[in-house]
C-alpha cells in the first residue's frame, strides 16, 4: 500500500507546468488535491514516472465573479466552494451539492479542477457543470481552447483533455432572474459517492418550467444531460402528470450501469424518484 | 527530476528539515522519520480517517498528502495538540463518555473534533455526525464519540 517511485516537480508558473506536460506526455501526471490520485498510487493502479504538482501556481487559484459569470479556478478547493459567498449567491446548485462531496478532510484538499478532470461518473461537480452549461478553459503549449461541459465528459474517467493539456478554470453563468436550482442524491453514507443523483436548473414562473436542464450522475458512465426528460417538463405547468412524463422520459435518457452496489433497475428507479422530488422542491421553493 | 527532495516545515511548533523520498506520504514521514506514532494508518487510501492530521490550520488525510507537499507547511498531530493543552477538555470528555475502546481511530477523531470546536458554536448531533463521516470507528458505534464531542462543546460554548 505504498506508492511506487516517481519523480516530482513543483512548477511555480502555468507556463512551466505546460512545458513539463508537453515534454513528458503520458509518463507525467498532474497532481492537484491528490485525493483521487494518491489512492491509485498507493494501490499501484497507476505508476506515472513524473508527478507535476500544480498546487503553487497562483493563476489556477480563486473564485471570482464578473459580467454575470463565475470563474472557478482549477485549484479552488472543495472547502473553498462550500464556504464561498459568491457560490452561495450565484451558483446555488453547486452550493447545495458541496456538502455531499466527500468528507471534511477530503474537501480541505480536493480541488474543483481535479474533480472535473478525473470525471468520476458519480461525482457531483461534473453533473453541476453540465446542468449549468459551464465552459471549461483548457491550456497547452499549443494554446488555449474552451470546451462546453456537455461535450467535455466522454465516458468513464474520460474527458476532452489531451495528454498535454491542463484544465485552467471553469466559467459558469450566474443564476439569472427567475431561475432556480435543485440538487438531490442518494448515497449509502453521507459523503460517499452517489448511487444516483440529479441536478436541476430551470426558469420557474409560478408552476411553469422553462429552459429546463436536468443532469443525472451516478447511474451512467458519465454525467448525462437528460434531454428527453428536460423536454418533457419544458413549458408546462408542474403537475402529477408532468412528473410521470418526466420520469418516463428519463427511462429513455438513461441506461444505467448495474454493479454490486445497486442494480441498473434500482439506479433508474432512484434517478426517477430523485428527479421528481427535486422538481417538486424547485417549484415549491417559490 | 528528483526521487528525493529536501523539505523544511514545522511540526507541532518545532522546525524540522529532512531529505525525503518523494513517494513518502505525510504520515509515514511523521511516524518513521520523526517518531510521532500518534497518527495512525488504517487503509492508506483515504477511506478511514485514522491518519488525520492538521496542515496549515485544516485537517487533511495524512495518507493522501506527500511529505514533499508539506514543504513550508505548519503541521500538527495529536502529540502536539496534547502538549499544548488545546484539546485537553475534548480528551477528558472522550474518557468520561467512553468514546474510545481500542483507541486506533481516536487521534483522527480528536483532530477532526478539534476542527469542529473551532467553528466556535454548539452543533446538533446530526451536524457532528456529518462532520465525522470521514472518520471510521470499528469499536464504539459512534454514539459515545458524538456524546463526547457534544460534552466538549457544552463545556466551551455553554448550554
Ligand atoms: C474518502 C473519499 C471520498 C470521496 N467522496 C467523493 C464524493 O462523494 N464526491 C466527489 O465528487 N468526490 C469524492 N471524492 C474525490 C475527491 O472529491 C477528489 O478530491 C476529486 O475527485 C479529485 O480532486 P483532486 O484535486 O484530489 O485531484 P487529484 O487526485 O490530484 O487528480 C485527479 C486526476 O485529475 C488530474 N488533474 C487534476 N487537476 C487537473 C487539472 N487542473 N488539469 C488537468 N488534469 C488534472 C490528475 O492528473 C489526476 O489524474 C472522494 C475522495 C475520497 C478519498
Ligand atoms: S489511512 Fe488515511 S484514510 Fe485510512
Ligand atoms: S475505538 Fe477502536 S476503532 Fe474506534
Amino acid at each position: 500500500m505504498k506508492a511506487p517511485r516517481f519523480s516530482y516537480v513543483r512548477p511555480e508558473s502555468l507556463g512551466s507546468a505546460l512545458e513539463l506536460l508537453a515534454e513528458h506526455g503520458d509518463e507525467a501526471r498532474i497532481l492537484a488535491g491528490v485525493q483521487s490520485l494518491m489512492p491509485t498510487l498507493n494501490m499501484r493502479l497507476s505508476e506515472p514516472r513524473l508527478l507535476i504538482d500544480i498546487n503553487r501556481i497562483d493563476a489556477l487559484k480563486g473564485i471570482s465573479f464578473e459580467d454575470g459569470t463565475v470563474r472557478i479556478g482549477a485549484l479552488a478547493r472543495h472547502a473553498e466552494l462550500l464556504a464561498s459567498p459568491l457560490v452561495a449567491e450565484h451558483l446555488p446548485l453547486i452550493a447545495a451539492a458541496m456538502p455531499h462531496v466527500a468528507h471534511v478532510a477530503v474537501r480541505n484538499r480536493g480541488t474543483f479542477g481535479g474533480s472535473i478532470a478525473l470525471a468520476d461518473p458519480a461525482a457531483e461537480l461534473p453533473a453541476c457543470a453540465v446542468a449549468l452549461d459551464a465552459t471549461f478553459v483548457l491550456a497547452s503549449l499549443r494554446g488555449r481552447r474552451t470546451v462546453p461541459a456537455r461535450s467535455f465528459f466522454h465516458g468513464l474517467y474520460e474527458t476532452a483533455l489531451a495528454e498535454d493539456e491542463l484544465l485552467v478554470e471553469a466559467r459558469i453563468p450566474a443564476l439569472a432572474a427567475g431561475y432556480r436550482s435543485s440538487f438531490l442524491e442518494f448515497a449509502r453514507r453521507h459523503g460517499d459517492f452517489a448511487l444516483a443523483g440529479v441536478c436541476c436548473h430551470a426558469h420557474v414562473d409560478g408552476a411553469v418550467l422553462s429552459d429546463v436542464r436536468l443532469a443525472c450522475f451516478g447511474s451512467e458512465d458519465r454525467p448525462l444531460f437528460a434531454g428527453a426528460a428536460s423536454a418533457a417538463a419544458e413549458g408546462r405547468a408542474w403537475s402529477g402528470d408532468v412528473k410521470q412524463a418526466v420520469k418516463a422520459a428519463l427511462g429513455g435518457d438513461l441506461d444505467p450501469i448495474g454493479s454490486f452496489h445497486a442494480s441498473a433497475a434500482t439506479r433508474l428507479h432512484l434517478a426517477q424518484v430523485l428527479t421528481g422530488r427535486a422538481l417538486d422542491r424547485m417549484v415549491r421553493a417559490g | 527530476m528528483q526521487e528525493f527532495a529536501d523539505i523544511a516545515l514545522t511540526v507541532n511548533g518545532d522546525a524540522v528539515a529532512r531529505r525525503v523520498e518523494t513517494r513518502q506520504h505525510l504520515v509515514d514521514f511523521l511516524r518513521i522519520e520523526l517518531g510521532l506514532t500518534g497518527s495512525h494508518l488504517g487503509c492508506e487510501h483515504g477511506v478511514c480517517g485514522a491518519c488525520t492530521v492538521r496542515v496549515d490550520g485544516a485537517v487533511v488525510r495524512g495518507c493522501l498528502m506527500l511529505a514533499v507537499q508539506a514543504d513550508g507547511a505548519d503541521v500538527w498531530t495529536v502529540e502536539g495538540l496534547s502538549d499544548t493543552g488545546e484539546i485537553a477538555d475534548l480528551q477528558q470528555a472522550f474518557i468520561e463518555r467512553n468514546a474510545l475502546q481500542c483507541g486506533y481511530c481516536t487521534p483522527g477523531m480528536l483532530l477532526t473534533a478539534a476542527e469542529m470546536l473551532e467553528a466556535g458554536r454548539r452543533m446538533t448531533r446530526a451536524e457532528i455526525r456529518a462532520f465525522l463521516s470521514g472518520n471510521f470507528c470499528r469499536c464504539t458505534g459512534y454514539h459515545a464519540i458524538v456524546d463526547a464531542i457534544e460534552t466538549a462543546m457544552q463545556g466551551r460554548f455553554g448550554g
